[in-house]
């Protein structure tokens, strides 16, 4: 069973998010991939205003609608927005079908701007996909570094978050959110670089390691490799690919009756 | 049949590899259907003593199974009498190729000791491995930061020397198509596949790049293996353009050097 954290609509070819669907599930299935999380629609926008970030969501909306048994949507916000973004949250997740949050580079996640965000998170017992990265090059004013992810970790104990690319710069990700254990960690995104995934595993436990690709940027291949190849355990393996997303993701898809 | 032409042995700078000892990797290739994999050395690097490193590197490649890895010798431009390296490379190890690590020795494809080495190349009939990254900036050690070669000089110096086959290794997204396709249809400069990304990526470049012009590269250790394998799975392309990225260019490849 794979199950695949991170997907975009962003750089898929097709007119529609329709088209776009059609062809993100005929790659997914030439790699075995069961169920897709989509967040964010086309173009990418750093810092969307309400109606950016209500018509990105509509995009995703309309992409999982005909695929609801291979597909899941999370809800993108900017927390520069608070009210409009907790009415977008209910929109989609509360009284839509979305399943989670994403949240991205507008600010960073430890303003205080985030906490209503999160606290309806628990409150609807979803996930928060908080993009991070701690680049060498130099970050973007509202770009999370794996710190604040922590801080806000440490807020919210009862918040499920997940850092997203691992932080990017992974060993110094991972050394970071070591000791909280409501953040798992996203492997997608960054190159296949060996040795991540047993790291991941070997200091925060494979219960807290999840697949995830950030498709169309990257491939499938790459990301998938990070887990089929490495020095873990199969048990460990199909946990990291699938079933860990599937245990976060439980609550919520249950409270929405979805089948699997 | 897969022939890797992107490989590295011993150690990474930064960080121990789950395969950075040379039987582990010669395992997980052979598991994945490689028969040949072109190897420079990750000493290289930082080294100063070149020739030791490519010593080393001959041996290592030696003892592996069957023949299995074939080296490509280091040779650092910005190191007092680097031509004598290259001489070593061609008349004591046999080697039929170089591997360039510009970013990481200091210079950039205009310095004129690149021209020169491109007519020794030439006159040896040996091929040239750039490595345009050989990781992403974004994650490098502070200690190890450097950018991406450009590859701007580039066509204009293989007017000067069209018969040296350059294959550029971690290229993309670094080579933009429009320079790429250039470099591709008007020389014999080759792309590997290691750093290609995008959903069913393969598919997409060879609608702007000739097939004839990729290899399969995996960049194994420090990327794993398995990334570069599963990357012809997820592309829908026809047998023969797949066998020709997996070994048929780089036979060939090798076969005009050798006549």
């Amino acid at each position: 069973m794979i199950w695949d954290l991170h997907c975009h609509l962003n750089g898929i070819p097709g007119r529609t998010p329709d088209e776009q669907m059609a062809r993100l599930i005929e790659c997914a299935d030439r790699m075995q991939i069961d169920r897709l999380v989509l967040f964010m629609g086309t173009p990418f926008l750093l810092d969307p205003k309400p109606e950016e970030f209500r018509d990105q969501n509509d995009q995703v909306l309309q992409a999982i609608s005909h695929w609801h048994h291979r597909a899941f949507g999370f809800v993108y916000l900017n927390p520069i927005y608070e009210s409009e973004s907790l009415a977008e949250l209910d929109r989609c997740v509360a009284n839509g079908p979305m399943t989670g949050i994403k949240l991205w580079v507008a600010k960073r996640c430890d303003a205080a701007s985030v906490d209503a965000i999160v606290r309806r998170a628990i409150e609807l017992n979803v996930v928060i996909y908080q993009h991070t990265w701690l680049k060498t090059t130099g970050n973007l004013d509202g770009e999370s570094t794996p710190e604040d992810l922590a801080k806000l970790a440490r807020r919210h104990p009862e918040a499920s978050l997940i850092c997203g690319h691992t932080g990017g710069n992974w060993e110094l990700g991972i050394r970071t959110v070591r000791d909280l254990p409501n953040v798992s960690v996203d492997l997608g995104g960054g190159d296949p670089t060996a040795g991540i995934v047993e790291m991941a595993v070997r200091e925060l436990g494979a219960s807290r390691v999840l697949y995830g690709s950030d498709v169309a940027g990257r491939s499938f291949a790459s990301q998938l490799a990070k887990v089929t190849g490495a020095e873990i355990s199969e048990a460990d393996k199909q946990m990291i690919l699938g079933q860990n997303l599937r245990r976060l993701m439980m609550p919520v898809l249950q409270r929405k009756g979805v089948r699997l | 049949m897969t022939i890797d032409v992107n490989v590295s042995l011993s150690r990474w700078p930064s960080r121990r590899l789950p395969l950075d000892e040379t039987p582990r990797l010669v395992e997980r290739l052979v598991r994945h259907g490689v028969t040949q994999a072109w190897a420079g050395s990750f000493d290289a690097i930082l080294h100063n003593d070149i020739a030791a490193v490519n010593h080393r590197l001959a041996t290592e490649c030696s003892i592996a199974d069957n023949g299995l890895l074939w080296p490509m010798g280091a040779v650092n431009l910005k190191l007092p009498n680097w031509k004598d390296d290259l001489k070593r490379c061609h008349e004591t190890h046999g080697m039929r190729g170089i591997r360039l690590l510009p970013s990481s020795h200091g210079y950039g494809l205009d310095d004129p000791e690149f021209a020169e080495l491109l007519g020794m190349l030439s006159d040896f009939r040996m091929l040239l491995q750039i490595a345009i990254r050989l990781e992403d900036p974004r994650t490098q050690h502070r200690l190890l930061s450097v950018k991406d070669v450009e590859l701007a000089p580039l066509p204009s110096l293989m007017k000067e020397h069209p018969d040296v086959p350059v294959i550029l290794l971690n290229a993309f997204p670094a080579a933009n198509s429009e320079l790429a396709s250039l470099l591709a249809t008007s020389a014999r400069v080759y792309f590997e596949i290691a750093t290609l990304e995008g959903l069913a990526g393969l598919e997409k470049q060879i609608q702007l790049l000739p097939p004839e012009r990729l290899l399969f590269g995996s960049h194994a250790p420090f990327f794993m293996l398995e990334s570069a394998v599963l990357k012809l799975q997820e592309s829908a392309m026809p047998a023969p353009i797949q066998k020709q990225i997996t070994h048929e260019n780089a036979e060939l490849l090798i076969n005009t050097l050798e006549k």
